[in-house]
């Protein structure tokens, strides 16, 4: 029972950092239908920009967080700028090439600039141990910092959506692109701060990684970012409690199976829960069923 | 005359909408069928139940002979049901000549191993394809577009050739969603010729939708009337015509009450 | 049929039969030394794979990118019959190729009901699996490789292959059936309404397309003594897909260039060690950018458009790329 509930809150902790990197995903692609697959190397960029940023400048958590947040936000920012508006109109299928080669240029382009090596994470908050329920469930203060920046950020995200007018011209443009121009809203602009939005999230996942797991390396979005994207799939993409619940999910049957059974079976598993869920709700978890109308 | 068609009790409930109650229509062998009503009472819904895109509720619907319910529409295309769509479904990225060729499919003669090889049977069942296609087309003034792409024809000849296709099925039983929707009075009148040319040189039963009144009087032996999902009359052109709950339901009580405008 | 086209067949038959004679014999001569041998073996592989994908993603019109999966598959079971069994490498091939086959019918008949997006992560997931399957199995080496493969694969097989891959799906799409696919690409309602059982033509092309995957997959383990389970992972299968749509979707000597363009590419740059990815990506994205249908579109390259006539699919065909 211990090590059960133990399991569980490791996994909740890395069910919320694919979470994190899942709400990008499921942002980008319920604005412009592209599964951007440069996603997970926009959070490994927010995990070295995070690193230099306290280990070279020796800036304390909530600065690093910040300047990781905005490097990111530009650089999501820049990619679709050069690398989709372009393709605005072509195939759905040449911008989703396109994603490819943008994280292939990420991936690579990183193991030239940051060298291949995996690099140690700088220690930021002290190793102590939190008891609770007699002693029946430990919390390091890593799950503790993990798990709150985690909730902060959603009710920010819930916030922005809800609340604010780039958060409704934002799902005006999801729901219908073109009425939304007609009504006024700057189809190009709600995009960009679409991408900004996501990558900065995935800026913060790739921070607490840095933290929580104490180590970064060119290639360390890879399995991460297509998982998050799974996760999104599961929840019903572009819902955005459905990424957060996708990403929880997976991250605690992920953690579950290598705790009690064979670790190298932990990457099939996201994918068969995946497709189970996909032939059962073909929508995703929280998504609605739609039939083409004939 | 025996029947083609015989729909009895047909419902059909979205959720907790009913869309259609206790619908009964049936069509005579070599009949030309309207059906006709306000927008949203149903129509459409009808003939997705009839080519087994939907599952009624409840209610049967019997085709030479046979139950409707519960097939596949590729299904019901082979018992010899074809049909047009409400807004042009052509293949339109491909060629007219291909649309047609694309129909001819549900009565290919040679099998997928002698496509891989391209022998003797391909031949001979390409050839027949080809010819059969070519023959709708010239039938129906399209053979000299026929390299075009379906999606750079002008619209009336989109609606002839989702017809012509629609043929090359060998169907029993035509049904047209709206055929002259969107076309000018002349297309229209040629439209008419077709479906005449259709059911009396072809031997084609034909059930169509339609909100042209022109067309409707002008060619349909028997007219069935759909209001919020219920046939509320049924009869020959002028009997419709005269009836006061077509007439309501068309114009509102307001016209049965002597011109007084309805608050 | 007619007598024009005879003579076209004829010119491309004899084309392609002095084209292998000639690297046949500066193969023999050592003229073509090992490394570019192995180069136009891996070419002939890759143009296997791009073609029996785009019938799948461009012909039928379904997203899949678990082409690497279904490719591993041959790969490794051919390995087991040549390495544990001593069979010969055509026992291994079909054998291969079948297997490869019924995976694919196993990934079929649950996921395509699926559309879209939904389909292509699905089809992912299931490659995913395979890959995990391997990697756990330690007879086949698990993460280490399956190491010792017999080098079976020649030219000659890899270019024999690749030729009646290209016959059987080329063949295939210009029949009756073929153009069912084609249909169901382009609206599946109005080929369901035209009597196209979708769900058996889906199927159908998608294990066509498993097939030549799997003899793929076969070729590829016997070229170069080891495989490992992540050089099949998802990765590879982008791989793929990026040579089908850098060729056009929807065109077959499309994917035939795209295969070659981005096979001489990865060989052409590996001097660059380090950089070799970093510009591979670069000209992915400006290529993408520039010419997004693909080089072709859904047009085919024929013999017409060499000589200065107007092609075949000229006038019918069209050149926007569907998803």
């Amino acid at each position: 029972m211990q090590q059960f509930l133990q399991q569980m809150v490791n996994g909740l902790s890395l069910g919320s950092i694919y979470a994190l990197i899942a709400l990008g995903y499921t942002m980008v692609y319920g604005i412009i239908r592209l599964i951007n697959f440069a996603h997970g190397d926009i959070y490994m960029l927010g995990a070295f920009a995070g690193f230099f940023a306290i280990s070279a400048f020796h800036l304390s958590f909530i600065p690093s967080l910040i300047i990781s947040m905005a490097i990111c936000a530009l650089a999501g920012m820049l990619i679709k700028r050069v690398a989709y508006k372009p393709l605005r109109t072509a195939p759905r299928i040449s911008m989703l090439i396109t994603a490819i080669g943008v994280s292939l240029f990420l991936e690579n382009g990183g193991l030239m600039v940051f060298s291949p090596s995996i690099r140690t994470f700088p220690t930021v908050f002290p190793v102590k141990t939190f008891s609770f329920f007699g002693g029946l469930v430990k919390l390091t203060v890593k799950d503790i910092v993990v798990l709150t920046v985690m909730i902060v950020m959603l009710i920010l995200l819930q916030y922005l959506v809800y609340r604010t007018k780039i958060g409704k011209a934002m799902r005006a443009v999801s729901f219908d692109k073109d009425a939304a121009s007609l009504m006024g809203v700057d189809v190009d602009t709600t995009i960009s701060y679409t991408f900004a939005i996501g990558s900065a999230l995935a800026a913060v996942a790739g921070v607490l990684v840095g933290i929580y797991y104490n180590s970064v390396w060119p290639l360390m979005g890879i399995m991460p970012g297509l998982k998050a994207f799974i996760a999104a799939v599961l929840g019903g993409i572009g819902i955005i409690p459905g990424a957060v619940l996708g990403g929880l999910l997976i991250g605690v049957t992920e953690t579950l199976v290598a705790g009690y059974g064979n670790s190298l079976y932990r990457d099939g598993v996201a994918f068969a829960i995946l497709i189970i869920v996909l032939l059962l709700r073909p929508s995703g978890l929280l998504g609605k069923n739609q039939r083409e109308k004939v | 005359m025996e029947n083609l068609l015989e729909i009895k009790h047909l419902s059909k409930n979205f959720g907790g909408i009913e869309a259609l109650k206790d619908v009964n229509i049936t069509v005579e062998k070599g009949g030309l069928v309207g059906l006709i009503g306000p927008n949203g009472a149903g129509k459409t819904t009808i003939f997705n139940l009839l080519t087994g895109e939907y599952v009624p509720t409840s209610g049967s619907m019997i085709f030479d002979g046979r139950e409707l319910t519960n097939h596949h529409p590729y299904q019901v295309t082979a018992f010899g049901i074809a049909r047009t769509f409400q807004n042009i479904r052509l293949f339109s990225n491909l060629s007219v000549l291909d649309n047609v060729r694309i129909a001819c499919h549900i009565h290919v003669k040679y099998g997928v191993f002698d496509s891989i090889i391209h022998g003797k049977r391909f031949v001979g069942g390409e050839k027949e394809i080809y010819e059969k296609s070519i023959e709708l087309l010239r039938i129906f003034k399209l053979e000299d577009k026929k390299d075009e792409l379906a999606k750079n024809l002008p619209y009336g000849e989109q609606r002839r050739l989702e017809i012509t296709r629609a043929l090359a099925t060998n169907p029993k039983l035509l049904l047209l969603d709206e055929p002259a929707a969107g076309m000018n009075p002349q297309e229209t009148e040629e439209l008419m010729e077709t479906i005449k040319f259709l059911r009396d040189k072809m031997g084609i039963t034909i059930f169509l939708i339609e909100h042209d009144m022109h067309l409707v009087m002008g060619i349909c032996e028997k007219i069935y009337v759909l209001d919020f999902g219920k046939v509320i009359a049924e009869g020959d052109p002028t009997a419709i015509q005269h009836d006061p709950k077509v007439i309501e339901a068309y114009l509102g009580t307001a016209y049965l009450e002597g011109g007084k405008v309805n608050a | 049929m007619d007598k024009n086209s005879l003579k076209k067949d004829l010119i491309v038959f004899a084309a392609v039969v002095i084209f292998y004679a000639l690297v046949q014999v500066f193969i023999q001569t050592g003229i073509i030394g090992p490394y570019y041998s192995l180069n136009l073996i891996l070419m002939c592989i890759n143009i296997m794979l791009a073609v029996s994908l785009n019938l799948i993603n461009g012909f039928l019109g379904q997203f899949s990118i678990g082409h690497a999966g279904l490719m591993s598959v041959g790969a490794y079971t051919s390995a087991i019959l040549t390495y544990y069994y001593d069979l010969p490498l055509v026992v291994a091939l079909i054998v291969g190729a079948l297997a490869a086959c019924l995976a694919g019918l196993v990934v079929a008949i649950p996921t395509l009901r699926l559309k879209g997006d939904y389909l292509g992560i699905a089809t992912l997931g299931f490659g995913e699996i395979i890959r995990v399957v391997f990697l756990t199995n330690e007879t086949v080496g698990g993460a280490k490789g399956f190491f010792g493969i017999p080098k079976l694969t020649t030219w000659t097989w890899a270019f024999f292959l690749m030729v009646l891959t290209i016959i059987v799906i080329k063949n295939f799409i210009d029949s009756s059936y073929g153009r069912s696919c084609i249909a169901i690409r382009e609206d599946e309602i109005a080929a369901e309404a035209m009597g196209i059982n979708t769900t058996k033509y889906k199927i159908l092309a998608f294990t066509i397309g498993a097939f030549f995957a799997g003899a793929a997959g076969a070729l590829y383990a016997h070229n170069f003594y080891t495989i490992q389970p992540e050089q099949f992972n998802f990765m590879k299968s982008f791989d793929i897909m990026t040579m089908v749509v850098l060729g056009g979707q929807g065109s077959i000597t499309g994917s035939i260039i795209g295969a070659i363009a981005v096979t001489v590419l990865n060989a052409a740059l590996s001097s660059l060690a380090a950089m070799r990815m970093v510009f591979y990506s670069l000209l992915l994205i400006i290529m993408m950018l520039f010419r997004p249908q693909g080089l072709f579109g859904t047009t085919e390259f024929t013999l017409d458009q060499v000589l200065g006539r107007r092609g075949r699919l000229g006038k019918s065909a069209g050149n926007k790329a569907s998803v």
